[in-house]
């Protein structure tokens, strides 16, 4: 096979040519790496959004087992032994960890090879990936415009072709606002689906591990080997039925809502329109959709998100203390506090970037002694309501439909310089972790935004949202292929 | 317990000491609270260590079960009420001992509340992981002033249960007393080495005064760190003492936290109520609440074992020993099993004479002890219960004095054996009511014909040096009653 028909095949496609003996593993990882090395550093007009590229390829990968050696993108925050794992942070620059996230692990027990990390928002904190300490990546299907975030790196990747496909976390929206904007599938599973050990920590009861893929077949078959409890953390609870990849083509009898609250939202003309379009296609496909579904506090989910994430954000990066690794500064003559206090203080201005400290900040008030009913508790109590506005709409219907994101890819440095504008990027992401659902976002068409269309003048991708009750990832995934099977997006123009 | 108050006591207020003791006890698992480092002591730093324990970036917590059972089992022997779901929070603050920044702790809904102890009545239990070892390097000796602080890991996550009193204690001593209880029933229970020098078993007073006879409490202060029985008694008298300078000086108490040195016997403040801590306690999100079932009550109950109060009421009720007695055997759980095998081995304990137990008893709670080493395991020596049932039986007919019951057992102690054979071969069985002692009092009274002059003439004083003649010429074989009753017989008296 040539090098462009070996890129044009999928993640599970390149599975089953490896298996077939039709390439091999090692031609695989070595296409990919050449194109990460190429298109993936910062330099020479790079999306930069690798952090790190596998030098070569690891000990002979095993052909007949189920990844068959298949080159994964990492997101930066999970921890691989022995390779740079920094969470998009100068504070963890150059760290190295002892042990591999549970999730890689999983992967590369079946088979997975690890072709690099990529940049993040500095510990996922970010819509756009500009709030990386390693640079801002870039969107390949417009290189002056944002790839998302927190995941950027993964999904500009997977966009780009210098992956088949990669991994990511999501929190309030990492993984499937980012997918949105680079035109690829996201998955975020239900919390507990997936072990979060060895991920490093921004919010742990919302933090989820899934796949960015170039389809949906390729995130089911991701799926299935990062699933399953684990020992090592308490929360996780696997699936309880084996992930299946999807075959469905039609959509009969499957019950879609789109909230009530959608009509209130500000969405750019365009991705309203490819999301109508494809209301209309589930329709053609058999489904019913239902206008009509209320999930009442779903608009504090925004404010609570930003009080939750936050609070837990301020506990998860005490750790950071400049004591046992990572970045350390001692106090400068003259600082008010010196020795130990001195180096705390020096240490974490200096290693953490605005975002981060900014929320932090926001995090350490909302849990102060004092504070914490009206902010923490209240948050919770939102929380709550929320998971109880979900049960009682999926009596009513099997999934509920949103646009992934308000907007299409915007420029770098448009919302830098005004935070709310930049959270608002999450409105129709952040429910769903909230309440511990999954959610999926596919591609569904190109758009103009606001701010032009885009080179060429095609438009730029919009994100269809499917959010399902917890543990309904198999369903999920069926609906989703349908719908993707239909709309016969064509991701391969962002290749480069 | 009042105190007087100053110097002048008729004019002084006489105040109520009101103290609340905070425990805080390590676990006995064989692994640490929150990740599978094993737990040790005194071996090379950072030797047990790992991602969980060292706060790694993405590492995360997994609570150890054998605690949470160890935990109940303390819950349940303090007759706490057992919350069927407790949650645990996090606690923050920075220190270098603490690698997360938070140390995961319970918080408003821990394991256990209520419940009592030896009258003292208890606020809550919970259950939390402990600090690493902070080591400062320098003359001081505490962080302030040291050239360079270094941390051992090693502990770092241990388990701890806290152990949280009502302020139901109102004296040192009783404090002291309360907690010999405490350590007492934990190691009975087995569920902690409870070693004050190794730091499985610490403490922390809350010290009040208020005037005697009121109700209200006063402002109280934290001693930390009462590291040992000595100290804790010490530092709370201390600490009263000053409290009571402070009120009758006409000013108030503050509320801060303090540190006793016993050394100098100085107390001095660590921090005030207003540099105190906010923690911003939260629900930690990485654990999920501890459900108790059914299966772990009735596991933790049945592995419990008699308590030391239940087994002492126990030993006076069923073998009519004193309370004294009952208490010795009780509260070393090994001599209270000792003595209970030495009384099977004489068959039905229904039988046998109360006197005789009583003996025993005696025999095994003080006589042997100091001859195996206080600290010996009885059943770790050569001398065994049917040995010391056999000697009580010679004692209690008086076959045998209890100074040549001594040398038995020091035989016994240091080559095992027979007790008949032992008194035969050294020759040390008691002459008892036959011809050959009524011979030596005869003697005796011949040898001492002034001071029986003087018995006669109800001077009972007199006896000494009559009695002392029998003992020098019998070797000390005599018993010393039966002796006194021949000294009397044949003076017809």
């Amino acid at each position: 096979m040539t090098g462009r028909e070996l890129l044009a095949l999928s993640g599970a496609d390149g599975v089953a040519a490896v298996q077939a003996g039709e390439v091999t593993a090692a031609d695989l990882f070595d296409l990919y790496r050449a194109r990460a090395l190429d298109h993936g550093g910062g330099a020479d007009g790079g999306l930069n959004c690798f952090s790190w590229i596998a030098d070569d390829l690891p000990p002979e990968p095993d052909a007949a087992s189920p990844l068959a050696g298949s080159p994964v993108a990492v997101k930066d925050l999970f921890c691989t032994e022995g390779v740079p794992s920094q969470a998009g942070s100068r504070m963890l620059e150059g760290y190295r960890p002892p042990y591999t996230a549970t999730a890689v692990a999983r992967l590369q027990a079946a088979g997975a090879t690890l072709l690099g990390k990529t940049n993040q928002d500095e510990f996922a904190m970010g819509s756009s990936n500009e709030h990386c300490a390693f640079g801002v990546v870039r969107n390949p299907w417009d290189p002056a415009r944002v790839p998302g975030g927190s995941s950027g790196g993964s999904a500009a990747a997977v966009a780009a072709g210098l992956a088949p496909w990669a991994i990511g976390t999501d929190t309030g929206g990492s993984i499937r606002q980012p997918a949105a904007l680079c035109g690829i599938v996201g998955l975020k599973p239900t919390y507990g689906a997936i072990s979060r050990y060895g991920m490093i920590a921004f919010a742990s009861s919302l933090d989820q591990a899934g796949p960015l893929t170039r389809d949906v077949t390729d995130a089911a078959l991701l799926l299935a080997h990062m699933v399953g409890s684990d020992s090592a953390d308490a929360t996780s609870v696997g699936l309880p039925e084996a992930v299946v990849l999807p075959s469905r083509l039609e959509l009969s009898g499957i019950r879609l809502g789109v909230p009530t609250e959608i009509a209130g939202a500000q969405i750019e003309a365009g991705v309203l329109g490819a999301f109508n379009d494809t209301l209309a296609r589930a329709q053609q496909l058999g489904a019913t959709i239902d206008h009509e579904i209320e999930l009442p506090h779903a608009r504090h989910a925004l404010a609570a998100y930003y009080v939750l994430a936050p609070a837990e954000a301020s506990s998860n990066l005490a750790r950071f203390d400049g004591v046992r690794y990572g970045h350390r500064v001692e106090a400068h003559d003259g600082d008010d506090e010196q020795g130990l206090v001195g180096m705390y203080m020096r240490t974490r201005h200096d290693g953490f970037g605005a975002e981060v400290k900014r929320r932090i900040m926001l995090g350490t008030y909302a849990l102060s002694s004092g504070y914490y009913d009206a902010y923490y508790g209240r948050a919770q109590r939102v929380r709550t309501l929320i998971a109880e506005d979900f049960k009682r709409a999926f009596e009513h219907v099997d999934f509920i439909v949103t646009p992934t994101s308000a907007e299409v890819a915007f420029e770098l440095g448009a919302k830098t310089a005004d935070p709310w504008s930049m959270y608002l990027n999450d409105y129709f992401t952040v429910p769903m972790p909230l309440a511990g659902l999954p959610a999926i976002s596919i591609p569904c068409g190109l758009a103009g935004s606001d701010r032009g269309l885009g080179p060429g003048g095609a438009g730029l991708p919009v994100g269809f949202q499917i959010a399902g009750p917890a543990f309904s990832e198999n369903k999920l995934l069926e609906v989703a292929y349908a719908l993707e099977q239909s709309i016969g997006f064509d991701g391969a123009r962002a290749w480069l | 317990m009042a105190v007087s108050a100053g110097a002048d006591a008729a004019s002084a207020v006489s105040y109520e000491p009101v103290i609340g003791l905070e425990i805080h006890v390590q676990l006995a698992t064989r692994t640490k609270m929150f990740c599978g480092c094993e737990m040790s002591f005194g071996d090379p730093p950072n030797t047990h260590t790992c991602p969980v324990c060292l706060a790694l970036p993405g590492a995360l917590p997994v609570v150890n079960e054998l605690a949470v059972h160890l935990a109940l089992m303390i819950g349940l022997a303090l007759g706490c009420e057992l919350a069927p779901r407790s949650i645990f929070h996090r606690k923050h603050y920075f220190y270098p001992d603490l690698p997360k920044g938070y140390q995961i702790s319970q918080y408003d809904e821990p394991l256990c509340r209520g419940g009592s102890l030896g009258g003292v009545r208890l606020h809550r239990v919970h259950m939390e992981e402990d600090a690493a070892k902070l080591i400062h390097m320098g003359a001081s000796g505490r962080i302030h002033g040291s050239e360079i602080s270094v941390v051992d890991f090693n502990r770092g996550g241990s388990p701890l249960v806290e152990i949280v009193t009502e302020p139901d204690v109102h004296s040192a001593e009783q404090a002291g007393e309360w907690l010999r209880l405490l350590r007492v029933t934990l190691r009975q229970l087995g569920v902690s080495d409870v070693n004050m020098d190794e730091g499985s078993l610490r403490c922390d007073a809350n010290v009040s005064l208020r005037p005697a006879g009121t109700t209200a409490l006063g402002v109280k202060t934290e001693l930390k760190n009462l590291n040992s029985f000595r100290f804790i008694e010490a530092g709370i008298r201390a600490e009263i003492a000053r409290q009571e300078g402070v009120l009758d000086a006409g000013a108030t108490v503050s509320q801060e936290t303090l540190h006793f040195d016993p050394s100098s016997g100085q107390i001095t403040s660590l921090r005030s109520k207003e540099e105190a801590h906010d923690y911003r306690y939260f629900p930690e999100p990485d654990l999920p609440p501890v459900a108790i079932t059914e299966q772990m009550i009735a596991r933790a109950r049945a592995a419990m074992g008699e308590l030391p109060l239940d087994r002492e009421q126990r030993l006076q009720q069923a073998f009519g020993l004193t309370a004294e007695r009952a208490r010795a055997l009780a509260f070393r759980r090994e001599l209270g099993d000792y003595f209970e095998q030495a009384v099977a081995a004489g068959g039905d304990h229904g039988a046998t004479p109360t006197e005789l137990l009583q003996t025993l008893a005696n025999l095994i709670a003080v006589e042997l002890p100091p001859r195996i080493g206080s600290d010996t395991d009885p059943f770790d020596c050569s001398v065994t219960p049917a040995a010391m049932l056999a000697l009580a039986r010679m004692l209690a007919t008086k076959q045998i004095n209890m100074g040549g019951a001594r040398t038995v057992i020091e035989r016994l102690a240091e080559h095992g054996g027979e007790v008949e054979a032992i008194v035969a071969q050294e020759d040390l069985g008691a002459l008892g009511d036959g011809d050959e002692l009524a011979t030596v009092v005869a003697a005796a009274l011949a040898a001492h014909p002034d001071a029986a002059e003087r018995l006669r003439t109800g001077n009972q004083k007199a006896i000494g040096p009559i009695v002392g003649f029998v003992m020098r010429e019998t070797k000390g074989r005599a018993d010393g009653s039966e002796v006194t009753r021949l000294v009397h017989q044949q003076l017809g008296l």
